[in-house]
């Protein structure tokens, strides 16, 4: 069967020179990095170098990126890190958005269980926007956090991060208590702008099997003076921030990965793509485009498809071997809708209805149209067994 | 503890890939809808009613379905359960037995087969209230 993957929003394949600058690391160069000997001094030199490629990609500096598991754990430690170091007297307040990863949502939410602070998530519009003006009216003196993720997840809306950036750092100035901004950057790694003081952001979290690493490694940029406190105590790896012994093999193939990101080369190729897919998929009766019509990021086609059950659509495309990705309360454990879809209003009837297409570097025009060949089928099929209502 | 083929068990993915009994009964006895687009499931079945000796029973069962693969399964196995019982014995069909006759529904599942069995129960209700 043919098998067409277009979820490289959900995972990515490991790019095979990505597997092959791991390999010494599990085998020949394995010691631990904490160790003197000539083993241990190998692994931290690769460590060393790891970090430099991503300080280059970033345009920072290598003691501001430390290795993590995920962005998942950069986002914990970033939220939970940053407000347990204020040490103030008055509850810090945090400002987020209402369509972060879960990641970003539930850490909030913990810090407000606790106690810790207050959190305001701001509203998008239709198209899945953050509102600047939205954000500095919620500012108060007691603001210490602002995050907000770079490019939205479900349905590719690129915030307007240089704006936000950029305000917070003239405010600043006139500030006692400076304000952090961080942001959620895995969806932008590969295709968007990530120098840190282009964004003007004190804080960046990212995941590797985004962009062709393995699973189970991420990174985090933190700006110099920007303090964290740990939120994995033990060892002094990883700058005291982060205990625990470094994962050498996986944090060269992150590397191995950054330094193979070429957004010119897959950027232009991808958002060739996608745009034929959206150009053809938008043609069927009854389907249209979520998120921003523009600001939007090259590898994410969002849709919403009327009288056609996503989770249904998947299995069936699923048959036919092509691997997308449903955001409808069927699919999720907890029954509830996408929290992205509800905040930018999508009418309620077509909340289960949504489907993602994220597209990747080897994907071919023919697979676009494979693809568009057989959502058409499967959507008159599945129209033809819904009830009239 | 059934075994699943990932999200559904073999059974289910059977019902729904190759539904029985799929399609609109323009001259039904009785509909029953359950569910609502709102929710992401809407089911309809259709029954046609005979008569055996003394008792009524259901000659022809079709259904339609918006929803995912457990509300097309469930509402698929539903229409083969029904065909041929009596409208006594098909009263007595519950959620459970279509579950179990489904090879089992993951957790988050169940309430679709629950749709099925009030549909039925909605479309013989239907044709009682005609027939009256």
């Amino acid at each position: 069967m043919k098998k067409v993957y277009f979820d490289h929003a959900a995972t990515s394949f490991v790019d095979p020179e990505v597997l092959k600058a791991m390999l010494p690391f599990f085998k020949d160069s394995f010691g631990n990095p904490s160790e003197a000997h000539f083993l241990g001094q190998e692994a931290k030199k690769a460590i060393e170098k790891s970090r430099q490629t991503l300080a280059k990609f970033f345009q920072a500096k290598s003691d501001e990126i430390i290795f993590t598991s995920s962005a998942t754990e950069s986002i914990n430690l970033v939220h939970k890190g940053l407000i347990e170091a204020l040490e103030e007297r008055r509850k810090p307040h945090v400002i987020t958005s209402q369509i972060e990863h879960k990641a970003v949502l539930n850490t909030c939410q913990h810090l407000e269980n606790l106690g810790l602070a207050e959190v305001t998530y701001l509203p998008v519009d239709k198209f899945g926007l953050v509102n600047l003006e939205d954000l500095k009216k919620t500012i108060t003196p007691q603001t210490r956090l602002v995050s907000i993720m770079y490019v939205n997840n479900e349905v590719g809306t690129i915030q307007p991060l240089k704006e936000i950036g950029r305000f917070l750092k003239k405010i600043n100035k006139g500030r006692k208590k400076k304000i952090f901004f961080h942001t959620d950057a895995t969806q932008a790694m590969a295709y968007l702008d990530c120098r840190v003081d282009y964004l003007n952001v004190d804080l960046l979290s990212f995941t590797g099997h985004k962009i062709h690493a393995p699973k189970g490694i991420g990174a985090l940029y933190i700006r110099k003076g920007t303090k964290l406190v740990r939120q994995q105590d033990g060892g002094r790896q990883e700058f005291n921030l982060r205990a625990g012994t470094e994962n050498v093999p996986y944090i060269v193939g992150l590397a191995k990965a950054i330094s193979l990101i070429d957004r010119q080369k897959n950027g232009e190729k991808v958002k060739k793509l996608t745009k034929n897919l959206t150009d053809q998929l938008l043609k069927v009766p009854g389907v249209s485009l979520t998120g921003h019509p523009l600001s939007r990021a090259p590898h994410i086609v969002s849709l919403v498809i009327e009288n056609v059950e996503s989770e249904s659509m998947l299995l069936l495309l699923s048959d036919r071997g092509i691997a997308v990705s449903a955001m409808s309360a069927c699919s999720s454990d907890l029954l509830k809708p996408s929290h992205v879809l509800e905040a930018m209003q999508i009418p309620k009837n077509l909340l289960n209805n949504a489907l993602r297409f994220s597209l990747g570097k080897n994907n071919t025009e023919e697979e676009i149209n494979y693809v568009v060949k057989n959502f058409k089928e499967v959507v008159s099929y599945l129209r033809k067994l819904a009830p009239k209502l | 503890m059934p075994a699943f083929d990932n999200l559904y068990s073999k059974k289910v993915m059977e019902y729904f890939r190759h539904p029985r009994n799929m399609g609109e009964m323009k001259d039904a006895d009785g509909t029953g809808t359950s569910g609502s687009p709102v929710c992401g499931d809407v089911l309809r079945l259709f029954i046609k009613v005979g008569q055996k000796g003394q008792e009524e029973f259901i000659k022809e069962a079709k259904f339609q379905t918006l929803g995912c693969g457990a509300a097309i399964a469930s509402s698929s196995i539903l229409t083969t359960m029904i065909k041929g019982k009596s409208l006594k014995e098909a009263k007595k069909i519950t959620q459970k037995e279509i579950i179990k006759n489904l090879g089992g529904l993951p957790p988050a599942k169940l309430h679709c087969s629950l749709l099925a069995s009030q549909a039925l129960e909605k479309a013989i209700k239907d044709y009682e209230n005609k027939k009256t």
